[in-house]
């Protein structure tokens, strides 16, 4: 394996993508896209400011009734309390109140909890009825928080897999691969230069909508950046070698297409990008640990939000490090020049 | 001179079709080879096996003796008939992309003197005239210095002043002492470039010699051409056996001076009669019944 012929492709492919105004444009405006929709979705714009998770049988009591009547609160209805403490630890809810026991739970780190207690004690401040305080403890952690890690996989994977696909299988449909082979430039070499062009434009281009996302929601950060790094760059390695095995032989960009949506929406559901897979059948859940972008998403989401360093995500590398490997091998392999 | 590239018993087969069927032949260092044949005889993929592209299902290739190597990928160029270039990169940075992927490598400013490259060395490829391309493409298959050359159909398309062009550079590689694959559809070029020329039909080799030495031998007579206008169809074909090819009557005859005297006694006017040596253009139609740009 040669450096000069790898460095020679690296360069021709990003003058090739750095000059294609309409690709260029599209891998630019889709990173600003998500961050602007993203800060739009999780910008609290609306008028309900609080949110109270709320445990009631039957008809309130009139202080509780008044207090549930109070504007500009989100009352979440849950069948028991103990169950969802936890939302109140993670600040997904400002407040529980079990309106059967007088009784509510409250993290003391929650501004929000301040205000909606002041409220909660104002409605009972007539009532014969005795309120009892439990305080919980614990961080915030919110739905934009954990679906970030997500958002940044998901973009890292249609990159990756469509990125590198289309532009192989199009090398091979006009015959720029054939003469290619016409030169001492080994399978090897070419689809090196391809992961590395490829990587270092997803790294930037990711770079920017972390850095972007951050500015405008400035979501949970708890672990190393470098293990973060790491985890984009394995992920990175892996998709686009999954799309080197797709690409390897196809000379049709339809038919290119049609596999590349099979292997990424599948991923984009059942990796947990979205939601989690919580009491999904066993059998899905063993599924989407065969996912690459199961294992990013979960490794980052445990570094960005739990602080869990390099050993504790260290399954997650191993996987994504070895099934990338196997995957090179199988697209040199039976990698086709024509 | 010794022998840069040995073709033995190479077979190519595509499902039922037996594309490339027993082919051997020699091509000697510092020669230019002239590869011939109608639309699908096999020299495409012929050639394609000899350079590499292609694998074959029988028969050998040796460069200098051994089995195609680095070696032969470093020392060989490669001119194909229709080549796609990555978009968006300009011609100097597609030459110094390719002088990159060879040990040795021409200087690109020597190239674009050459190959009059000048005027567009930064211009998008995807921009090229179809000469300006056929130029780059020849330059390109020259950036490593090659001692063996594949030029498939280099001229085809090309307007005449720049076949001609073309051709005047392929002679001075020639001269330079590299070796030459050559095929192409036109006889002119074949009889202008080639030392020695093979033609192809049907996937074997019918014929293979110096282009003087394969019209001697196939060849004692000279063509009378008249104007199809000028004499009636039924008497020349009567009187002659006269064969038309275009607009012309093709009288093969061994004695010009009788043939002239037959036509003068049947009154045919001779204001457009035209007396030429038998060409690479009748002995490929003789040997494989077919126009060769057909």
């Amino acid at each position: 394996m040669t450096w000069n012929r790898i460095y020679a492709l690296f360069v021709a492919r990003n003058l090739e993508f750095m000059r294609d105004r309409s690709a260029l444009a599209w891998n630019v405006v889709l990173p600003v896209l998500i961050i602007f929709v993203f800060a739009y979705a999780f910008t609290e714009d609306n008028p309900e400011k609080f949110k109270v998770g709320l445990v009631a049988d039957g008809a309130l009591q009139d202080a509780a009734a008044q207090f549930r009547d109070t504007r500009y609160i989100k009352f979440i209805e849950f069948d028991e309390a103990q169950a969802n403490l936890h939302k109140v630890e993670r600040h997904q809810v400002d407040l529980l109140f079990d309106a059967n026991g007088d009784r509510y739970w409250i993290n003391r780190t929650s501004p929000n909890g301040y205000i909606v207690e002041k409220l909660l004690i104002a409605a009972y401040a007539d009532s014969s009825a005795t309120l009892h305080k439990i305080l919980v403890e614990g961080d915030e952690v919110r739905y934009l928080d954990w679906v970030i890690p997500g958002v940044i996989g998901m973009n890292i994977m249609f990159g990756a897999l469509f990125g590198i696909g289309y532009v192989i299988v199009r090398y091979r449909k006009f015959g720029v691969l054939k003469r290619l082979s016409a030169t001492p430039v080994t399978a090897m070499e070419f689809l090196s230069a391809q992961i590395l062009s490829r990587l270092w434009l997803l790294l930037v281009v990711n770079l920017v909508i972390f850095i972007g996302m951050d500015l405008f929601l400035d979501f949970r950060m708890h672990g190393s950046y470098f293990d973060l790094l790491l985890v984009f760059v394995l992920g990175c390695v892996n998709l686009i070698c999954c799309g080197l095995v797709v690409a390897a032989r196809i000379s049709s960009e339809e038919v290119a297409n049609g596999v590349l949506n099979l292997f990424s929406w599948p991923m984009m559901f059942l990796s947990g990008v979205w939601f989690s897979l919580e009491g999904a059948h066993p059998l899905m859940q063993k599924f989407a640990l065969l996912l690459p972008l199961t294992h990013i998403t979960e490794a980052a989401r445990e570094i960005m939000i739990d602080g869990v360093g390099i050993i504790g995500i260290a399954d997650h590398l191993l996987v994504l490090g070895i099934s990338s490997v196997i995957l090179l091998w199988i697209g040199a392999r039976i990698f086709r020049w024509e | 001179m010794s022998i840069i590239l040995q073709v033995t018993d190479l077979v190519k087969r595509f499902g039922s079709l037996t594309a490339v069927d027993r082919v051997s032949f020699e091509i000697r260092e510092g020669s230019c080879f002239g590869l011939l044949g109608p639309n699908g005889a096999g020299k495409t993929t012929t050639i394609e096996m000899m350079e590499g592209i292609k694998q074959p299902d029988g028969g050998s290739i040796r460069y200098r003796g051994e089995a195609l190597g680095e070696q032969f990928r470093n020392e060989a160029g490669i001119m194909f008939q229709t080549t796609a270039l990555q978009d968006f990169i300009t011609v100097r940075e597609v030459m110094r992309q390719f002088s990159r992927f060879y040990p040795h490598s021409a200087d690109i400013d020597d190239l674009a003197d050459r190959y009059a490259l000048h005027e567009f060395l930064d211009q998008n490829t995807r921009k090229l005239s179809g000469g300006q391309k056929q130029r780059l493409l020849l330059a390109m298959a020259q950036i490593n210095q090659p001692k063996i050359l594949f030029l498939d159909e280099p001229t085809t398309g090309l307007d005449p002043q720049s076949r001609r062009n073309l051709w005047n550079q392929v002679q001075q590689i020639k001269e330079q002492g590299a070796t030459i694959l050559l095929t192409t559809h036109y006889m002119e070029e074949a009889y202008e470039l080639c030392d020695e020329i093979a033609i192809m039909d049907h996937g074997r080799i019918i014929a293979h010699d110096a282009p003087d030495a394969l019209l001697a031998a196939h060849f004692d007579d000279v063509v009378v051409q008249i104007h199809a206008a000028d004499i009636p169809r039924d008497i020349a074909e009567r009187e002659f056996q006269a064969v038309y090819r275009n607009d012309s009557a093709h009288i093969l005859t061994g004695d010009v001076n009788k043939t002239i005297e037959h036509l003068l006694r049947l009154d045919i006017p001779l204001d457009r009669l035209r007396i030429r040596a038998r060409d690479l253009e009748d002995l490929f139609l003789e040997l494989t019944g077919k126009e060769l740009r057909a």
